[in-house]
C-alpha cells in the first residue's frame, strides 16, 4: 500500500489520506465532530472493512460530509492506494 | 462656538463621572466596521477603570480586543443581543464569569425604556455632529444611516458621549440624537468602516436551493391570505430572504398589489420597490447597506425609527404591531415550532436574536426559511439546542423538503394546500433530516452558565451552558 488522497476540503466534503498502518488508525478532524466524530469513524471503518483493508492508517479531515460522501472518498482512496480497482475487479 | 461640548475622549470619560461597577453602553450601526467600542475601552482600561458592564445592542468580529479587557477584570459584564467571531467562541468555553444577557432589539428597547437596563453613560459614533451634540448617520467620512438601536440610549442614558469623524457647523438638521441628550461631544479619526457595514454588496443569491426556497417562500406569501393592497412586510438579509422580494415583486407587478410600509433592517432591494412605487414607506431601524443609509438621507417616506418604536412589545404604538408578514431564518427549528439563532450546533454562540423575537410575535404572519440540512448539521430538529423565539409564535416553516404549519394556525395550511403547495408534518421533516445524517451525539456541554435568553417581556427564555 502507497499513500494516496481522495476528497476536498470544500464545505459538505472529506478529505482522506490513507497509507500503511498497523490495525486500522483512524485520526479524524471534522467541524461537527462532537455530534458526528463517533458515526464519522463507524462509516470510514466499514467502508474499509468491506473492501478487506485491515491495516492502514487513515488521515481523515472532514467538513460536515453527508454518510455517502464518506463512503465514497474512503473508496477511491482505497482504490488509489491500493491500486486495486474495486469498481472493475 | 459658544458652550461647545467638544473635548476629547479622555475629558469626556473624565467629565461624565463614570465609576468602576457602572454600565456602558454601544450602538453596532457600523457592524463589523465599528471602531467606537474597542477605542472607548481601550481608553477606559487605560484610564484604570476596572469591573464595567458593557450594555451593547450587538457585538460582532470585530470586537475580539475586548477578551484581553475581559481577562484584565476591565469588562466584567456584558448585555448584547448578538456574539460572533472569537469573542463568542471564548465566551462560550467560560471566559466570562457572569452569563451574557441576551435581548432581542426591542427587548432591549424596553428594558432601556423602563430602567431595567440603566445605562450609566453611553458612548454613540455619529458619521456626522454639531458642537453642541446634534447628531446623524450621514457624514463625509462615513455613513451608517438609520441611528435606531442609539436613540433609547440617547434618550435614557445618564450621560451621553457622542463620538464622531465628521464635526459640522451648528445646527446639524434634520437630527437623528438630539443636542438636548448630549452632554459630551468627542472629534476621533474615524467612527467606522462604512464598506463593512454590509459583507459586501447585496447580490442576487446564484445558489440554487436558496432561490427554490425563496419561490417557496414567495409562494407561501402570495396564498397566504395576507398578500393584498396595502399589505406591510419585513425580510432579513439572508440569500433566500432577499431572492424572495425579487418573486414578490414580480407578483406585485403582476396583480397590481402595492405594500403600505417595509420595516426592519433596510436593504437596497427594498429602496429599490419602494422607489418603483410598490412601497409606500420605509420604516428603518438599521441600513443594511450605502444604498438605504443614503436613500434614509434623501427620502422623506425614508424614516428613521428607534428601537423601541420598532419592536418594544410594551409599546402597542410599536412598528411591528401593524407588519402583517416577516420573513426569518434560523439556525435550528425544533418540531414545537421553537426556533433558535443564537447557538451553533456546535454548542458555540454565533449569531444574534435581533428582531427575531418581537416580529414574530407581532406580525400577522411569520415564515421562517431554512434548509433542512447545512452540510451534516440539521436545521429541522426535536429540540432546539437553545430557545430564542417561542413556536407559538411562528406560523410557517419553508425548507426544500416541503412546507410545515403551525397548527395553530390551520387556516394559513387550507390556503397553501389549496394553491397547491407541499405541506407537511414538521415532524416529519425532523425525522428526513435524522434519515441522512443519523442521530447526533449530546454536545458537551459543562455546568457553568454562560448566556442568559431573555423574552422581549422581560422573562427568561433559556440558559447557555459553556461548552468544553
Amino acid at each position: 500500500m502507497k499513500e494516496a488522497i481522495a476528497g476536498t476540503l470544500e464545505s459538505g466534503d472529506i478529505m482522506i489520506t490513507i497509507g500503511p498502518g498497523k490495525g486500522l488508525e483512524i485520526a479524524l478532524q471534522s467541524s461537527v465532530e462532537a455530534q458526528f466524530g463517533r458515526q464519522i469513524k463507524a462509516v470510514i471503518t466499514e467502508t474499509l472493512e468491506g473492501l478487506g483493508i485491515k491495516d492502514a492508517h487513515v488521515d481523515a479531515i472532514d467538513k460536515g460530509a453527508l454518510d455517502c460522501t464518506i463512503r465514497a472518498r474512503v473508496t477511491a482512496a482505497a482504490v488509489r492506494a491500493t491500486g486495486k480497482d474495486v469498481w472493475k475487479d | 462656538m459658544r458652550n461647545s461640548k467638544v473635548v476629547s475622549l479622555e475629558e469626556a470619560i473624565r467629565q461624565s463621572g463614570l465609576k468602576d461597577g457602572q454600565t456602558i453602553s454601544f450602538h453596532h450601526h457600523f457592524r463589523g466596521g465599528d471602531k467606537v467600542v474597542n477605542m472607548v475601552v481601550d481608553k477606559l482600561a487605560q484610564m484604570g477603570f476596572k469591573d464595567l458592564k458593557l450594555a451593547a445592542s450587538s457585538l460582532s468580529d470585530v470586537h475580539k480586543p475586548l477578551i484581553e479587557h475581559i481577562k484584565n477584570g476591565v469588562i466584567t459584564g456584558i448585555s448584547t443581543s448578538g456574539l460572533r467571531g472569537e469573542l463568542a467562541d471564548a465566551i462560550s468555553h467560560g471566559l466570562l464569569s457572569e452569563p451574557v444577557v441576551f435581548r432581542s432589539h426591542g427587548g432591549r428597547g424596553s428594558a432601556i425604556a423602563k430602567g431595567e437596563l440603566k445605562i450609566d453613560v453611553a458612548f454613540l459614533g455619529a458619521s456626522s455632529a454639531d458642537e453642541l451634540g446634534n447628531a446623524t448617520g450621514y457624514g463625509e467620512k462615513s455613513i451608517c444611516g438609520s441611528l435606531g438601536y442609539a436613540l433609547p440610549d440617547a434618550r435614557y442614558a445618564s450621560h451621553v458621549v457622542v463620538l464622531t469623524d465628521n464635526l459640522v457647523e451648528y445646527p446639524n438638521m434634520p437630527q437623528s440624537i438630539s443636542a438636548a441628550d448630549v452632554e459630551s461631544v468627542v472629534v476621533v479619526d474615524s467612527v467606522g468602516d462604512s464598506s463593512k457595514i454590509s459583507s459586501g454588496a447585496i447580490r442576487d443569491s446564484k445558489n440554487p436551493r436558496d432561490i427554490l426556497l425563496a419561490k417557496q417562500a414567495a409562494k407561501v406569501i402570495i396564498n397566504s391570505g395576507y398578500f393584498k393592497d396595502g399589505f406591510s412586510i419585513q425580510t432579513g438579509t439572508g440569500g433566500a430572504s432577499l431572492a424572495a422580494v425579487k418573486y414578490i415583486r414580480e407578483e406585485m407587478i403582476a396583480r397590481g398589489i402595492k405594500a403600505s410600509f417595509a420595516l426592519g433592517g433596510i436593504t437596497a432591494h427594498m429602496v429599490k420597490l419602494h422607489e418603483e412605487g410598490l412601497i409606500g414607506k420605509l420604516i428603518d431601524v438599521q441600513s443594511f447597506d450605502k444604498v438605504a443609509a443614503e436613500s434614509i438621507h434623501n427620502d422623506p417616506l425614508h424614516q428613521e425609527v428607534s428601537a423601541v418604536e420598532y419592536a418594544s412589545g410594551q409599546h402597542l404604538g410599536s412598528a411591528t404591531h401593524a407588519l402583517d408578514i416577516v420573513i426569518l431564518s434560523a439556525l435550528e427549528v425544533d418540531t414545537q415550532f421553537n426556533v433558535n439563532v443564537l447557538v451553533g450546533s456546535d454548542g458555540i454562540i454565533r449569531g444574534a436574536i435581533g428582531g427575531h423575537q418581537d416580529t414574530a410575535a407581532d406580525s400577522a404572519l411569520s415564515i421562517i426559511v431554512c434548509p433542512l440540512l447545512r452540510g451534516r448539521i440539521p436545521c429541522v430538529v426535536p429540540k432546539v439546542t437553545t430557545l430564542i423565539t417561542p413556536g407559538k409564535s411562528v406560523d410557517v416553516v419553508v425548507t426544500e423538503y416541503g412546507i410545515a404549519v403551525n397548527p395553530g394556525r390551520p387556516e394559513i395550511a387550507q390556503r397553501l394546500q389549496e394553491a397547491g403547495l407541499k405541506v407537511v408534518d414538521i415532524n416529519e421533516l425532523a425525522a428526513k433530516a435524522a434519515s441522512i445524517i443519523g442521530t447526533p451525539d449530546p454536545l458537551p456541554f459543562g455546568d457553568k452558565v454562560v448566556g442568559i435568553v431573555m423574552n422581549r417581556d422581560g422573562s427568561v427564555l433559556d440558559k447557555i451552558y459553556n461548552i468544553k
